[in-house]
């Protein structure tokens, strides 16, 4: 597969200027201004492939929006350099390159001038453009007066009827009505469709784990993860909870330590996404390292928005571990799993039964998915089963 | 249409006032409208391009900032404004010389194109210097305007340069040649020569016209022309050097 967007080594300073003089007068009369650098991007390398969905997270000010301008072209890198391929249309932030005295179809003419059509494609397109954006009684007024909703509406639908090869999106479709959402996120699938090559700056998580085919998170500038949006939306959550709530990933005093976890379907290690309704077991090996009295193993479950959704431990259920020496196997056995689509995160933790004495937690270190059966709404699973008799 | 009448309302007040004025000075320059319009148009073309030029940048931040495009069309766009209206004015400008049977000499009329072409480099090359530093210095558009002023007053625009010429080159005055060829290293100057030279030919025009001939001029804009080539090779390295940061400037 070849690259569609290649980055290589790049790093953003921005210098912050304590006063930056913004005048001639100034400059002469404060002499040498002092400015430190902030580095906004670091050392931040990888490859977009052709027709990849590529989704960017990461937290305010984590250098997202620098990242995409400077694949823009916008904002020219310190260091290293970005190679593109094809025609780059850019939603970045609200806005989409408007300007403010210019009329809607004025700007649409512009924008697509921009991105390389010549007047006479853009005429074929216009009607398009304003039928999409849903805004035809607004193109004669000076974009000035549009809401900002109205702006990234126009500013979507220039950036998709322009046939671009590459299409950069800034977390713009928080802005729009949900109805627009909606259409818009199918004009993105659309546009994955046909092979178009997309990155996505967003803050919904969810949506970047469901469309995107890969992601990457950045924090202060330099990529953290890289890899699977699964796999680097956790990584993303983990960093919040990290930040926000001061939850250690593992923590724990470790006279007992939990080797590892894992789930299994039947005696099988679980392969692929559950049914809704399907039984799993979540096997837990502890070592002691030096003998504990009584511990108490324990999980809980959250969804994919980090919601807690169900914990047990082994003393609700009256198991007794007794005095552990050594290697313990632990099994929950969890009957039909009432929930429906969507990937769930395991935490497990050993503990004492007071819950004084923390030994070993594992936050949300492992993961099962349940997949949504295909053509229903249900929000959970209930068992159910249907008879009928003669009266 | 009203556009039009719009970029004629400049000059049209321009010849009112300086025609007031040449009258209550005594200056005596026979066929005095033909010889103010034909430096004064040219001028219009520089100063206007270089006062909208400078803030051509900053006016389209909204632009710069989220859509990646060659920036140096901003101020390229801002003289090809300018020009338009030159071309506008400079018609009816010439439509006006024929209908007052004034005419034009094919003896001098060639030195308008090198004249032309001299203005257009220094005006692109002076409004890329000034919308990039523009960006940094946001009040370098009031220095603008001061320096349009002096810059003006320092070319032979509305008084003309042979008497001036006559004047300080005079015996009596002792610096008077060192005035001169300070005067000369402003290429406004030359570029109003060629355009005074080229159009304006009344009976007395020598004592008026700069102390050239049109083969003299000729040779003095094609050095102006290749010093400006390498000044516009300069500030187009500044524009392009200085856009890379506009987007985070702004
Ligand atoms: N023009 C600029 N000059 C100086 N610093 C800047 C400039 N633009 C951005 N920064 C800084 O760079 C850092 C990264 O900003 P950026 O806009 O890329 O963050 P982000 O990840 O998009 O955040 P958000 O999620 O809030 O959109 C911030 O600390 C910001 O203050
Ligand atoms: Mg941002």
């Amino acid at each position: 597969m070849s690259i569609a967007i290649e980055i290589a080594d790049v790093s953003k300073r921005f210098r912050m200027y304590r006063e930056k003089p913004s005048s001639l007068k100034q400059r002469i009369l404060s002499g040498r201004v002092r400015a430190e650098d902030f580095w906004a991007l670091r050392d931040v390398s990888f490859d977009v492939a052709e027709g990849e969905f590529f989704a960017l997270i990461g937290q305010n000010g984590s250098g997202k929006s620098t990242l995409l301008k400077v694949i823009a072209g916008i904002l020219r890198p310190s260091e290293g350099v970005v190679r593109q391929r094809g025609r780059i249309a850019g939603l970045l932030e609200l806005g989409a390159g408007f300007h403010p005295e210019l009329t809607g179809r004025e700007n649409v003419y512009l924008n697509a001038a921009f991105l390389g059509l010549s007047h006479r494609k853009t005429d074929a397109v216009y009607d398009d453009i304003v039928e999409f954006a849903e805004l035809r009684e607004f193109m004669d007024t000076q974009v000035k007066f549009f809401s900002s909703g109205m702006l990234v509406r126009l500013g979507f639908a220039c950036a998709v009827h322009v046939d671009p090869e590459v299409i950069l999106i800034d977390e713009v479709l928080a802005v729009g009505d949900e109805a627009f959402q909606a259409r818009c996120l199918d004009r993105v699938r659309t546009f994955q469709k046909e092979g178009r090559t997309i990155v996505l700056v967003t803050h919904a998580l969810d949506m970047a784990r469901q469309l995107c085919d890969r992601a990457a998170m950045l924090d202060h500038g330099v990529i953290h993860a890289i890899g699977g949006p699964d796999q680097v939306v956790r990584e993303m959550r983990r960093t919040i909870s990290k930040h926000d709530l001061e939850f250690a990933r593992e923590e724990g005093s470790r006279e007992i330590e939990i080797l590892g976890g894992s789930l299994h379907r039947g005696a099988d290690p679980l392969a692929g996404a559950l049914a809704p309704g399907e039984c799993v077991t979540l096997q837990v090996d502890l070592k002691a390292n030096e003998p504990v009295d009584d511990p108490v193993v324990s999980f809980a479950l959250h969804d994919g928005a980090n919601n807690f959704v169900f914990g047990s431990d082994t003393a609700q259920h009256g198991l007794a571990l007794g005095r552990v020496d050594g290697k313990r196997r632990v099994r929950f056995q969890l009957g039909p799993v009432p929930f429906t689509g969507g990937q769930y995160w395991v935490t497990v933790g050993v503990h004492s039964r007071d819950n004084q004495r923390v030994y070993h937690v594992q936050d949300q270190r492992y993961s099962f998915e349940v997949r949504q059966t295909e053509g229903r709404r249900d929000q959970t699973y209930v068992p159910v089963t249907a008879e009928v008799e003669d009266l | 249409m009203l556009g039009a009448v719009w970029s004629l309302l400049n000059p049209v007040v321009f010849l009112a006032v300086f025609t007031f004025v040449a009258k209550v000075l005594g200056a005596s320059v026979d066929d005095y409208p033909v010889f103010l319009l034909s430096g004064l148009l040219a001028w219009n073309l520089f100063a206007v391009s270089l006062s909208t030029g400078a803030q051509s940048v900053v006016a389209n931040a909204n632009l710069v900032k989220k859509v990646y495009f060659p920036r140096e069309i901003l101020p390229l766009a801002t003289v090809g404004v300018a020009l338009v209206d030159f071309v506008l004015q400079s018609m009816v400008y010439f439509a006006f010389l024929v209908v007052i049977r004034y005419g034009f000499v094919l003896g001098s009329i060639w030195l308008y194109p090198l004249a032309f072409v001299a203005l257009l480099l220094l005006t692109v090359a002076v409004t890329f210097w000034v919308s990039s530093m523009n960006v940094r210095y946001r009040d370098l558009q009031h220095l603008i305007g001061l320096a349009l002023l002096v810059w003006f007053w320092l070319t032979p625009i509305v008084y003309a340069a042979g008497k001036t010429h006559a004047q300080i080159v005079a015996p009596g005055h002792r610096w008077g040649w060192l005035f001169w060829r300070i005067y000369l290293l402003n290429p406004t100057a030359w570029i109003v020569f060629g355009f005074q030279r080229a159009l304006y030919h009344s009976p007395d025009a020598n004592k008026a016209l700069a102390p050239f001939t049109a083969q003299q001029l000729g040779v003095g804009l094609c050095v102006v022309i290749v010093i400006l080539l390498f000044l516009l090779y300069a500030t187009w390295r500044i524009f392009f050097g200085l856009s890379g940061d506009f987007a985070e400037e702004l």
